[in-house]
């Protein structure tokens, strides 16, 4: 037992926002004593969870690094976190893409830049976002989720584009509806617990909730649409594209990387496990529905024009993998949808990054403007043609595991489930497939290739540059690394998956 | 009879230090007249020292039970007087670049405080019906102290005409009550009306004349008419007294009356006070999306945070104690918590008013670049009352969902979860005008006098803790729970 066991947790979660506390406190205008607050606060939780990573058992499929104090006894609220196989890879991709922001911000901030504001919030954002995936109890879990709606409505607010503030009141609205329905949910499953607790470790053993099957069935949609509309699952997914679209570069990239992964993470560590047969009961209609928003999102990036809005309807489809792969309800479902996760985590926000930096650079983010960018920026172009070719599931490049493996478990879903259904859904999801491959390759075509158009002949623009380099390179090194390597995440959720899996089989 | 002189110790102080203001503003010059506050300061201090000091000692019960000094009534007490003195902070600065007359305002609010500090031990029709109206009177003459602005006199008015309409009926229904049970003392009626069962008709009109009355007091619907106008004409640190000290006071009544005298009849009374929290939360938060005005704002929202704090209430049961334990304990930790956001909110808006700023919603645009501290200690206060984690409201608002569901109260659940989702709208509008939008033009920095900084610091600190810890709050509502 050491430190790093006891509290690294604590540490990585709490850091950034006694990291905000520091920055609030610098006077205004010292931007560099700012900036460097900000990459030490966010450098230091990133370093503990490397430690972490090292001490790490890989083969157990239980929490560890817990930490279990009383926290609200007279609601019987504790701070219970932990990890396990499931979430320390979400742990360590919030940490790294947060980290990577606040490099990449401090390079560049759109206006009215105030990087004391800005980066206060990235840190408080961090806190949330890993709070989230480290908590085991089911108030913390809800605060964490919730703490994650202020820095992002006013990141969008602030910061983004000419509809930034319609964009960011609907993030808000949309997130804290589906949050208190969630929280009624959360409730109901207290008071129908025996022993009354708010533990998500408890509530998953047998025989701690005793319920009708209805009552399961209601609670479980009261927590569902709370994480439906966090993944986005279509029809919910509305505020996504708004979101995406207006945000600045770092909160898009944020809200791809990890803000979409608290929803589907939610459904893989409370809502299945806790009620295994309501879910068993609405799986087909989960699968239903990622099958469609695989489609949907397709075509409608088939439509796009915007360049940012083109990439926030391929996370509807992305998403909409993961989640057909959660529905299954196997280990195999389930790997995929958490490898997917990091995927395409790493990927889209990737490509966010490099969506900014065109834009920083024409002003302009339409395809049909832009084109012939290769010959500008050879790094640029190359850099997202990588990043779109690993988006639409080449092998051999990140995106192509969490695809091709929901795919097969779909194939073959959890006994009880209905064959033909699944079935279906994964034939569409080879649809969709196509598709993502077609738009990807005719957006690149429009983009990259061609000649540069008259209005662009003159123009210099600045390859990219180091700043930027460095807060990608990691990004785009996970990417080729996961592709060829997906045994690295695959042997970390395994264990934990399987574990998972036992408890909706009982 | 033996009158237990600590038991009513802190009433007597108060009363003191009141004269004592009373009469030091007569022999005060002009430019030393606000003297009446650290005057009324130090008198609300020691009061509140005797209350702590009957804490530390035992519950006492005088004037023949009409008086009781338990847990419960500790604690309100030393909320209102906590209320008091934050009021007096944030009201300082805003009477010295005012024309109001310091030393009747500081008086008056002394008055209505000793009413305050008296309800909360009031276990007696009487004692309850003079306490109101002891809290009542002086408010309505703050209500009017801007006297040269017609719309201070409006306030004042319209007040008064629904104070007194309200508390007639009030007291009809108490005559009525005295009539069928013969005696005016809580617990005695509790328990005449579980023995004669042919009264309980009588019984249970008359609790309808009395919500009349406390109903005006917390401003449920549909007695709630009064609140904005009266808000918006008042000087500000009245509004902030009446939607915060005021209000706590009706539900103080409330509890009591609903708790211990007429329990018995809970399954009457329950559907209509749930039906009516439902109708007072939807009534304020609709009206607010429209407001222009943030006093007015603030008046909606306290009308709409006034039904939550009702709804547990709707679930009280005549059989099931724990289940109104329960219902009191998330009722009093709401109170708590808003006691503080709210009168937090007020005083920022105090503080953005002076200056010939206005209190426009408007008028915010842009006060991010010009009075950054200000901005964040108003987006906490807001965000709470909206419920947004980690500040406090959450708490609060977790508290009533949690007693709700328990009992069983779907329905009344989702209503107010679809309420908190509207509210969040005009909560966040208002955010967004101070740090989205563009400065009007002419308007430049300004500061914030170090009283009113302090009290809006301590409010925010406050929010921002217990949010983190609710558990600060919710073992002072478990330790004076009335049963």
């Amino acid at each position: 037992m050491d430190w790093i066991t006891d509290w690294g947790l604590t540490l990585v979660v709490f850091l950034p926002a006694l990291g905000a506390v520091f920055m609030a406190l610098t006077p205004k205008g010292r931007d560099s004593t700012i900036k460097f607050w900000a990459l030490v606060f966010t450098g230091l939780p990133l370093l503990v969870g490397l430690l972490m990573l090292g001490r790490y058992q890989y083969s157990d499929g239980g929490f560890q690094f817990e930490t279990n104090l009383r926290w609200i006894p007279s609601i019987d609220a504790n701070y219970h976190i932990g990890v396990d196989g499931i979430a320390l890879p979400m742990v360590m991709l919030s940490l790294l893409v947060t980290f990577l922001c606040v490099i990449y911000s401090c390079w560049h901030l759109p206006e009215p830049h105030n990087p004391k504001l800005f980066l206060a919030l990235c840190l408080l954002l961090e806190t949330g976002m890993t709070g989230t995936f480290v908590a085991l109890d089911l108030v913390l879990f809800f605060i964490f989720w919730e703490v994650v709606l202020v820095p992002m409505y006013f990141i969008i607010g602030l910061w983004g584009g000419p509809r930034r503030e319609y964009a960011a009141i609907k993030f808000f609205l949309y997130t804290f509806f589906g949050s208190v329905f969630m929280l009624l949910g959360f409730l109901a499953l207290y008071f129908q617990s025996d022993p009354h607790t708010f533990d998500i470790v408890l509530l998953q053993q047998a025989g701690v909730l005793s319920m009708t099957k209805t009552a399961a069935n209601l609670i479980f949609a009261g927590i569902a649409l709370g994480l439906a509309i966090k993944v986005p699952m279509w029809p919910f997914h509305t505020w996504l594209p708004d979101a995406h679209t207006e945000a600045p570069t770092v909160g898009s990239v944020l809200l791809a990387a990890v803000l979409l992964k608290m929803g589907t993470y939610g459904f893989v560590r409370i809502a299945i496990p806790i009620l295994p047969d309501a879910a068993r009961t609405f799986a087909p209609f989960i699968g239903a529905l990622a099958a469609i928003a695989i489609i949907y999102g397709a075509l409608n990036c088939l439509a796009q024009v915007d360049l940012k809005r083109m990439i926030a309807f391929s996370s509807v489809g992305h998403m909409g993998f993961v989640m057909l792969g959660i529905a299954t309800m196997t280990d195999v479902g389930i790997n995929a949808a958490v490898f997917g996760m990091v995927a395409h985590g790493v990927i889209t926000g990737m490509l966010f990054f490099i969506a900014g930096s065109i834009h920083e650079r024409y002003h302009t983010r339409d395809i049909p403007e832009l084109g012939g960018l290769v010959l500008k920026m050879p790094v640029m172009g190359g850099l997202l043609a990588y990043s779109a070719i690993a988006s639409l599931g080449l092998p051999g490049l990140a995106g192509f595991w969490g695809e091709v493996t929901a795919l097969l478990a779909s194939y073959n879903p959890l006994e009880g489930l209905d064959l033909t259904w699944f079935r279906t859904f994964m034939v569409l999801g080879g649809i969709g497939t196509v598709l993502t491959a077609g738009y990807f390759l005719w957006m690149l075509q429009r983009v990259n290739l061609g000649k540069v158009p008259a209005q662009w002949q003159d123009k210099n623009f600045a390859d990219a540059q180091p700043l930027e380099l460095a807060a990608w390179v990691p990004l785009l090194a996970l990417i080729l690394i996961l592709g060829v390597f997906p045994k690295l995440i695959l042997d970390v959720t395994n264990p934990a998956v399987v574990e998972l899996t036992q408890l909706l089989t009982r | 009879m033996q009158i237990d002189l600590i038991a009513i110790g802190p009433e007597i102080i108060l009363t003191a230090a009141l004269c004592g203001v009373l009469l030091l503003d007569l022999f005060l010059p002009d430019n030393r007249k606000w003297l009446a506050m650290p005057a009324s300061f130090a008198g609300v201090l020691a009061t509140l020292a005797a209350v702590l000091y009957i804490a530390m000692t035992h519950e006492r019960s005088t004037l023949g039970g009409m008086f009781v000094v338990d847990s419960f009534a500790i604690l309100f007490k030393a909320v209102f007087c906590l209320a008091a003195l934050l009021v007096f902070t944030i009201s300082h600065d805003y009477l010295k670049e005012d024309t109001i007359h310091q030393g009747e305002y500081y008086v008056m609010l002394l008055s209505s405080l000793l009413g305050m500090l008296v309800i909360s031990s009031s276990r007696d029709l009487i004692a309850i019906f003079v306490a109101l109206e002891l809290i009542s009177l002086p408010a309505f003459v703050l209500a009017g102290l801007r006297k040269s602005d017609l719309r201070s006199n409006e306030a004042a008015l319209k007040f008064f005409l629904f104070g007194v309409l309200s508390t007639a009926v009030m007291l009809f229904g108490m005559s009525l009550i005295y009539g069928i049970t013969g005696t005016t003392n809580l617990a005695d009626i509790a328990t005449v009306i579980s023995v004669a069962t042919p009264l309980r008709d009588v019984a249970i009109l008359s609790v309808f004349f009395l919500l009349v009355g406390i109903g005006f007091k917390i401003s449920a619907f549909p007695f709630q008419w009064w609140v904005p106008d009266t808000y918006e004409g008042s000087p500000v640190p009245v509004a902030a007294f009446l939607s915060v000290a005021s209000k706590t006071a009706g539900f103080v009544a409330l509890i009591q009356i609903m708790f211990v005298a007429f329990i018995q009849l809970a399954d009457q009374w329950r559907p209509f006070l749930a039906i009516l929290a439902v109708l007072t939360m939807t009534f304020g938060n609709l009206v607010a999306l429209k407001q222009k005005h943030l006093v007015r704002l603030l008046a909606y929202s306290s009308i709409a945070q006034a039904g939550y704090i009702l709804l547990p209430l709707g679930i009280a049961s005549a059989t099931n104690q724990s289940r109104n334990r329960e219902a009191f304990i998330a009722a009093t930790v709401y109170l708590l918590i808003y006691a503080f956001m709210e009168t937090g909110a007020f005083a920022v808006a105090i503080a953005v008013g002076r200056r010939g700023r206005g209190y426009q919603i408007s008028d915010y645009a842009g006060l991010m670049k010009q009075a950054p501290g200000l901005v964040l200690a108003m987006a906490i206060f807001l965000f709470s009352l909206a419920g947004v984690p980690p500040m406090a409201g959450w708490a609060a608002k977790f508290f009533i969902f949690r007693a709700v569901l328990n009992a069983g109260g779907i329905w009344l659940a989702i209503a107010m979860a679809v309420n908190t989702v509207i509210a969040l709208f005009y909560y966040a509008a208002v955010a967004k005008k101070m740090v989205f939008d563009e400065p009007a033009p002419g308007k430049v920095a300004f500061g914030t006098p170090p009283l009113l900084g302090t009290a809006i610091t301590l409010a925010a600190i406050v929010v921002v803790v217990v949010g983190i810890l609710p558990d600060l709050f919710g073992r002072l509502a478990e330790a004076s729970a009335l049963f």
